[in-house]
């Protein structure tokens, strides 16, 4: 019996995580995260393009810390539900919001 | 004490500045490649000197991020300039700009400890201050070619940053 009962609440967490995670576009141009402020869902994926000629970080303090060097791609995948802000530990003027819903 | 640095550095930049403020003076495009490229060798230069003498953190992770900008944009400009087929001509904004920047660093050299930070980061906010006003005020306005003047866009937009970072750690000293 209980392979069963496991069964369908397997068979929705697979259908719930990863096949409706999304990829969400920040870029980075000029040292502005643009758009500044995202939504998104635990599991989805926030990714950096920075177009810049200079390396930038997404840092969240006493979180994660997301190296995005000059013309280059960074990511994160979203683990906890709440509203985020990060910001760059090399231009700490450059900010940026995320809310995550659960 | 601690003003004097920043008072020459702008003292000298002001004798560089004038002469460019008549119109008739306009700097050339070589002139300005010459002048944006000295500016940022002149904050590296400050730079390293910090992280060798420095013990404070955050002076030494602000100095780590003025030499890795200021490289990277000197990088662009020398690409652009060897891309255009211009050689950066040596003129007299630079040669004042030169001659300050090492006066500064032989004040910078003789002082040691929370002396030494206080008078690098202060003279890093009125540095960068100086070097956004000529960019905004007559480099940009004066450079006739596109690819460079979208560069020092750029450089001015990143230095703007500087100079509010170099706040920001001024403030934390105080």
């Amino acid at each position: 019996m209980r392979p069963l009962a496991l069964a369908p609440a397997l068979a929705a967490a697979l259908i719930a995580s990863p096949a409706l995670a999304a990829t969400i576009e920040v870029t980075i141009d000029k040292l502005v995260f643009s758009p500044a402020s995202v939504q998104a869902k635990v599991g989805d994926t926030i990714e950096w393009t920075n177009i810049d000629i200079l390396a930038h970080t997404a840092t969240v303090k006493g979180g994660w810390d997301v190296m995005i060097p000059a013309k280059s791609k960074g990511k994160v995948t979203l683990t906890a539900a709440g509203a985020v802000d990060y910001f760059c530990r090399f231009h700490p003027n450059m900010k940026g919001h995320i809310e995550v819903a659960p | 004490m601690f003003m004097r640095p920043t008072a020459a550095l702008a003292a000298l930049l002001f004798i560089g500045a004038a002469p460019l403020a008549l119109a008739a003076e306009k700097p050339t495009d070589p002139q300005i490649a010459h002048i944006a490229y000295t500016a940022g060798t002149i904050d590296i230069e400050a730079a390293k000197l910090a992280i060798k003498k420095s013990k404070n953190k955050e002076i030494i992770d602000f100095a780590k991020d003025m030499e890795r900008d200021h490289a990277a944009v000197n990088k662009q400009a020398l690409d652009l300039v060897k891309k255009l087929k211009v050689t950066p001509e040596d003129n007299d904004t630079s040669k004042a700009l030169a001659k300050a920047a090492k006066e500064e660093r032989a004040k910078l050299a003789k002082l040691q400890g929370a002396a030494f930070d206080k008078a690098y980061i202060e003279n890093e906010v009125a540095y960068h201050k100086q070097v956004d006003s000529a960019l905004e005020t007559l480099l940009i306005p004066s450079a006739t070619n596109a690819e460079l003047k979208s560069l020092l866009e750029t450089g001015l937009k990143i230095f703007q940053g500087h100079e509010q970072h170099a706040e920001h750690v001024a403030g934390m000293l105080k």
